[in-house]
């Protein structure tokens, strides 16, 4: 597993590897919000935990087809499901490698960008916890929709459209944590429904996930 | 080991291509599968490999005795040869031993610190075929194996099958050309299933 998540991580870094792609979809869409709604305190702060939020969970979405598709196309997925790592364990590295190269550079990047917005300083710890805890539900669930749309010609639109309403959960308590802040509300609620949800991805879906692979490759 | 098939259907797909399939393979031996294009070569070593299942019948192997070597090489391009090579070692648990005498059967030295991008199409296949060294498993299934190979590099791949056949391993392996290998037969025509009808199968297309 350790093998599988570290060479997924190598070859995110190297040339091609899309590991800044999340992270600039994100820095665009956020200066386009605020260029797009007006750059004015008064109409971005109220915007700013969803859309903040929003475009995390595209900028997640944009390398979503990749995590298994590259594997598929160079034989390396048909290897690593007779290898002996179980197919849950492939599941579990690649959810993880998805995390660390989307899920984690957007945590740390969006108190950064967070002012644009005109996000309140006081809110800015609870994003960054929101989305410490969030993202990794958005990795496991696209992952699965990533193992549902493997063996699919252009399967990427397919994969959006399957993953996007599983996001809402996540997307309308993580975005409601971030919202009580800035508002001076106790946001503990939403922030521990956020962590119940990733916890169940994490639990649950892995098992999904080995079973669409193993579908999807006869 | 000893293995071997009874009965095996296999289908691709939604279509049965194989049915009564039934061999063995003695210790040591390798079994050469032959068959026009089509006849479900693939498919049959696919279903050994336990990626697909099989329609009926059964395999008297376990599926971690199988090493599977497709058309494709399961290579990163971005990654060296050396770190292609020792990803497969670690996932398989075979360790640095096995990389090096994988790297010398197929004469892998001087392209270890190239890009797999940067290799040609035989020097990827000898890379993909020395990751079947990497399995430590005892059955090598083997997927037109000698594709883009040149004379010295097929024997040297006769060599590391020989070496493997000599060790108790065993082989099943998809072929048109001869190797030079004392393998068995195995004519896959005469257990092609009927045609298919599926022609008219918009879902099945959609799959694909």
């Amino acid at each position: 597993m350790i093998a599988l998540v570290a060479r997924d991580l190598r070859l995110a870094i190297r040339a091609g590897g899309g590991f800044g792609l999340g992270l600039g979809f994100f820095l665009i869409f956020v200066t386009l919000t605020a260029l797009g709604v007006g750059p004015t305190e008064a109409v971005l702060a109220p915007l700013a935990p969803g859309a903040l939020w929003l475009g995390a969970l595209l900028a997640c979405l944009l390398s979503l087809d990749r995590i298994f598709a590259l594997d598929r196309e160079d034989g390396s997925l048909d290897a690593l499901l007779t290898a002996p790592l179980p197919p849950e364990a492939v599941a579990v590295s690649k959810a993880l490698a998805h995390w660390i190269t989307t899920g984690l550079p957007l945590t740390v990047a969006a108190p950064v960008l967070a002012p644009l917005l005109f996000l309140p300083p006081s809110a800015l710890p609870w994003l960054i916890a929101a989305l410490a805890v969030g993202t990794p539900a958005l990795s496991a669930i696209g992952t699965f929709g990533a193992a549902l749309t493997v063996g699919l010609r252009r399967g990427s639109l397919l994969l959006s459209l399957i993953v996007l309403p599983m996001y809402v959960p996540t997307l309308v308590f993580g975005a409601d944590c971030v919202r009580r802040a800035a508002q001076g509300l106790d946001p503990t609620l939403p922030l521990v429904l956020t962590a119940a949800l990733t916890l169940g991805a994490i639990a649950l879906l892995p098992f999904a996930t080995a079973a669409a692979l193993r579908v999807n490759l006869r | 080991m000893e293995w071997g098939v009874s009965d095996l259907a296999c289908r691709r797909g939604e279509a049965l291509v194989l049915r009564g399939v039934s061999f063995r393979v003695p210790d040591g031996r390798a079994v050469a599968i032959r068959g026009p294009n089509g006849v479900g070569k693939t498919t049959l070593l696919r279903t050994l490999a336990g990626l697909a299942a099989p329609v009926a019948g059964s395999i008297d192997a376990p599926d971690e005795a199988f090493a599977y070597g497709a058309h494709a090489d399961a290579l990163k391009d971005q990654l060296t040869v050396a770190e292609n090579l020792s990803f497969w070692a670690a996932i398989f648990g075979t360790g640095a031993d096995a990389v090096s005498r994988a790297v010398q059967a197929f004469g892998l030295a001087p392209l270890l610190r190239r890009r797999a991008a940067d290799l040609s199409a035989g020097q990827r296949r000898r890379t993909g075929l020395a990751r079947m060294m990497l399995t430590g498993r005892p059955i090598w299934l083997l997927d037109e194996p000698t594709v883009s190979l040149d004379a010295e590099n097929v024997a040297r791949f006769a060599d590391a099958v020989r070496a493997h056949l000599a060790e108790g391993g065993s082989a099943a392996i998809a072929t048109h050309i001869d190797l030079g290998l004392d393998a068995d037969p195995l004519n896959l025509g005469a257990f092609a299933a009927a045609a298919p009808t599926r022609a008219d199968d918009p879902f099945a297309e959609a799959i694909e």
